[in-house]
């Protein structure tokens, strides 16, 4: 094993970091969207409305990501109806499909987060705002979304963790992600271990800023919660 | 939409499908079982107050849940088996020997829930009122049968909705192994789509399969919760 070839292999795993980065990051931020929208159907207290929202996250949650992946990729592709269709020039291409569905995936996760995050806001406080005469969505600006956000964070890192280690589903979608540049350089060398454990460094070290990130960003937003110098 | 193509008669995929379902239900619960045994050592390390065992524990959780469980399940499979075919070349034996699907598939979701159990087991034994277990101490008992009588009995109850979840994790993360071809549910549903090119209809209904088993084990699940906590207090509602 010289250094050679772990060089090399390390910078061919680098360079199909950037694919798995945009995946990700679109991915959770329309996820994030949709989210949006199924909490507040769920929240909406009409009841059709909320039987879609609790149908939505059971489905999303319920089956894997990769046959749900496969639905989109490979299901939708196959039918007559989506190809005559306007979406079609959209769904041709793997990649959208597999940012779709992942989309769709973290969506389901992100929006009981968000549901939960919603309900933990004590009710005094929407009280107060009200008693105050402000309006709902300038109570939703200054009240419940601050103090929601804070109860979020920590579940919310997990879930942009998790996403993270999702994406290397794409790779079973003809996409050149890490996941699949280590399984092409494995099959090419017959050299079982080190593509692998270079694509899990690269991966453990994304995951690992991404949790540095938002443990920051949440010890920014809760000075409150500080242990006390003593 | 033919529904033929799912049903039992001849040229019906739905006994393949069913004979999947079990399969995914096997190599979940064997690896759920697997991921118990890692869960329950690495808690061991954490909570034994040793700095070298615990930082391997905690390297361990931190590792397998930051990798990608996909990649855990190609590292598993081709590892276990270059592991196995070298051992046989300094044994005499020659060419390629591979790992069983079914073994490597349960040992991969054994490994990734291993990490994520650890962390129920251990905040399930830190819930144990530290009375009971001082009380155990002062009449006599030794530690085998406080951890049989005393803690045992409350970790599980106090796991419980942790596990639960963990299986769904598992359950989803055995659609994985379809890469290793084990033919569980994904990869029936794989299969068949190939061969009939109705992709749609056979990921469909793998998907529905998949919800059905989720959510009637989920439902096992809360029952066991239920009986396992009939005698606890409960928070007046």
């Amino acid at each position: 094993m010289d250094l050679d070839f772990i060089t090399k292999t390390f910078l061919r795993l680098l360079a199909a970091l950037p694919l798995t980065l945009s995946v990700w990051f679109l991915c959770v931020t329309l996820g994030a969207l949709i989210a949006a929208a199924v909490t507040w159907m769920r929240l909406s207290g009409v009841r059709p409305l909320e039987l879609f929202a609790r149908a939505y996250v059971t489905v999303f949650r319920g089956t894997p990501l990769l046959i749900q992946l496969f639905v989109v990729y490979y299901g939708l592709a196959s039918l007559p109806a989506v190809r005559a269709s306007f979406a079609w020039p959209f769904l041709r291409e793997a990649f959208n499909c597999a940012v779709l569905s992942l989309a769709l995936c973290t969506a389901a996760y992100q929006a009981e987060i968000f549901r939960g995050a919603l309900l933990a806001v004590p009710h005094g406080q929407v009280e107060a705002g009200r008693a105050c005469g402000m309006s709902r969505l300038l109570m939703f600006r200054r009240i419940i979304f601050p103090i929601a956000l804070r109860h979020a964070l920590p579940a919310y890192s997990t879930e942009m963790i998790s996403m993270v280690k999702s994406t290397a589903l794409v790779s079973l979608v003809t996409l050149w992600d890490v996941m699949s540049v280590a399984l092409k350089i494995r099959n090419d060398t017959l050299v079982t271990y080190l593509p692998l454990v270079l694509a899990g460094a690269i991966y453990f070290v994304v995951n690992y800023a991404i949790a540095a990130a938002f443990l920051a960003l949440e010890r920014r937003l809760t000075p409150h919660l500080k242990p006390r110098p003593s | 939409m033919d529904l033929a193509i799912f049903g039992f008669g001849k040229g019906g995929w739905g006994l393949a499908l069913l004979e999947g379902a079990a399969m995914t239900l096997l190599v979940s619960a064997c690896g759920l079982l697997i991921g118990a045994a890692i869960g329950g050592l690495i808690a061991r390390a954490r909570l034994s107050g040793r700095l070298l065992a615990g930082a391997v524990g905690q390297a361990y959780a931190a590792l397998f849940r930051g990798l990608p469980e996909l990649l855990v399940v190609y590292f598993v499979y081709f590892g276990t088996s270059t592991l196995l075919t070298e051992t046989a070349h300094t044994l005499g034996h020659e060419g390629f020997v591979g790992v069983p699907a079914f073994a490597a598939g349960a040992l991969a979701v054994g490994v990734i829930s291993g990490a994520y159990q650890a962390e129920v087991f251990r905040a399930a034994y830190l819930a144990i009122s530290r009375g009971e277990l001082e009380a155990a101490v002062s009449v006599g008992m030794n530690r085998t049968l406080m951890t049989r009588r005393i803690i045992l009995p409350q970790v599980l109850r106090f796991a419980l909705p942790g596990l639960g979840n963990l299986w769904q994790f598992a359950l989803k993360d055995s659609s994985l192994i379809s890469v290793t071809g084990l033919t569980e549910l994904m990869r029936v549903a794989q299969v068949g789509a190939g061969s009939t090119h109705r992709p749609f209809a056979f990921y469909l209904g793998g998907a529905v399969l998949y919800l059905v088993i989720t959510i009637a084990t989920s439902r096992v699940f809360d029952i066991a919760e239920g009986r396992a906590t009939r005698g606890m207090r409960r928070a007046a509602s």
